[in-house]
């Protein structure tokens, strides 16, 4: 059972390493998107790091976003996903697998570079380290539900699109709590109580998510 | 060891494929779908597998629906559908790897050569699937029915886009899965001899 969570995830980083271009995008939008407001804002201090951390979580979803609609439609057209669905494992075992691996590939790599952009912001130290915190307790909650659309929209015309409309509303409790914790440590409080409700956002997603999402998949093989 | 399937009907959207199909086939049976394009036949194998429901009837594996214990069906199971279900940024082995592990089946780096072998690819191993030709990536997702230890394989279309000496390597290899007690399900519009203790067509019509 494990052998096959493992290889699932092997194989996704692998295809990721091979295809390095649909991480990079992920990547650069993210950078250039939160790189936007600070242009277009002017340097005013002040203002940029009272606006940062809505501007960087919003960055941060988008850039997930994008990343999701290849989620499952590459296997769904070569015929991987029927094999998955095929496999004598249970699909949500291989689901949680297939989203750790979006995570580590599109998820990961925004907590990691969210600092950098942190500093065009003028955040303060401790507000960065909250940041991280935020973007590492709440992205993963992103992976999960946003697997529910991608599931759901399959083999639909524009699902890029659909993708966004169905997932983006669900995402909103994150980015409340995601920006509220960073904006708590910015006003001098503690942010222990937004990123405690992050992580129990995260490990809801955790429990429904990969059952909704293979259900979903199941439809659409269909 | 008993597939059966019981007065299986299908819809799509609101056209009716076919309707009232049954029929049972026992260890080293062989059984033929056979039917004009578009009267059905890949809806019929989708649907022996599972990833369709059926509008009405059921299929039972051993006795028991395959909806009731689907993980001791899907164990027991091979499909191969028009898509070849490869990754092609991966290569041939690594496909077969990949596939092998997912089935929980144990095989090494030599098996998997072996396969490749048998079937004419093994210079091929070592390249990802994107270059290779049609046929060629056809013939890698075959190899699978040299390291499997599923008893009943479903397969659509097996021999389209193969040459001739492949296809009758594949027969045989039918023939031997046959013979050790396997059963196999199959579409095809060639003519091809395959022998099996049992020989059985279903015959859709559109």
């Amino acid at each position: 059972m494990n052998n096959a969570w493992l290889t699932v995830l092997k194989r996704d980083l692998l295809l990721a390493l091979r295809r390095r271009s649909d991480v990079a995008t992920t990547l650069f939008f993210f950078l250039i998107v939160s790189s936007l407001f600070p242009l277009g804002i002017g340097p005013e201090p002040a203002v940029l790091s009272s606006i940062a951390p809505g501007v960087l979580w919003v960055a941060a979803l988008l850039a997930g976003m994008i990343s999701l609609t290849r989620l499952f439609a590459a296997d769904f057209e070569d015929g991987s996903l029927e094999q998955m669905l095929l496999a004598p494992q249970p699909l949500t075992l291989l689901v949680t697998a297939k989203v750790f691996a979006h995570w580590l590939v599109c998820g990961l790599p925004v907590v990691l570079l969210a600092p950098l952009i942190g500093l065009q912001y003028a955040l303060p130290g401790d507000a960065l380290l909250v940041l991280v915190w935020a973007l590492l307790l709440g992205t993963p909650a992103l992976s999960l539900i946003g697997a529910i659309g991608a599931a759901l929209t399959l083999g639909v015309r524009g699902s890029g699109l659909l993708v966004a409309l169905l997932v983006l509303p669900l995402y909103i409790p994150v980015l409340i709590f995601g920006a509220g914790a960073v904006a708590a440590s910015q006003n001098g409080m503690s942010a222990q109580a937004h990123l405690s409700l992050l992580a129990a956002c995260s490990l809801l997603a955790l429990v429904l998510a990969p059952m909704a999402t293979a259900a979903a998949l199941k439809v659409s093989v269909e | 060891m008993l597939l059966a399937a019981q007065g299986l009907a299908c819809l799509r959207g609101d056209r009716l494929l076919f309707k009232s199909v049954s029929f049972e086939l026992m260890a080293g049976g062989l059984l033929y779908v056979l039917g004009e394009n578009g009267s059905g036949k890949s809806s019929l194998l989708r649907l022996l597998c599972g990833l369709l429901m059926p509008e009405v009837g059921e299929v039972h594996w051993c006795g028991k629906s395959i909806k009731q214990d689907p993980e001791t069906y899907l164990s027991n199971l091979l499909y191969l559908g028009h898509l070849n279900g490869l990754k092609d940024d991966l290569t041939a082995l690594e496909n077969l790897q990949m596939s092998a592990r997912l089935a929980d089946s144990l095989v090494d780096e030599q098996k998997m050569l072996s396969a490749l072998t048998s079937i004419g690819i093994a210079r091929c191993a070592n390249l990802p699937v994107r270059v290779l030709s049609q046929g060629q990536k056809r013939r890698v997702a075959l190899a699978r029915l040299w390291l499997t230890e599923s008893k009943l394989w479903i397969l659509d279309e097996p021999f389209a886009a193969l040459d001739a000496a492949s296809i009758e390597v594949l027969a045989s290899r039918l023939n031997q899965h046959m013979s050790d007690g396997g059963m196999t399900i199959i579409t095809t519009h060639q003519d091809v001899e395959i022998s099996a203790q049992s020989t059985q067509t279903v015959r859709l019509s559109a």
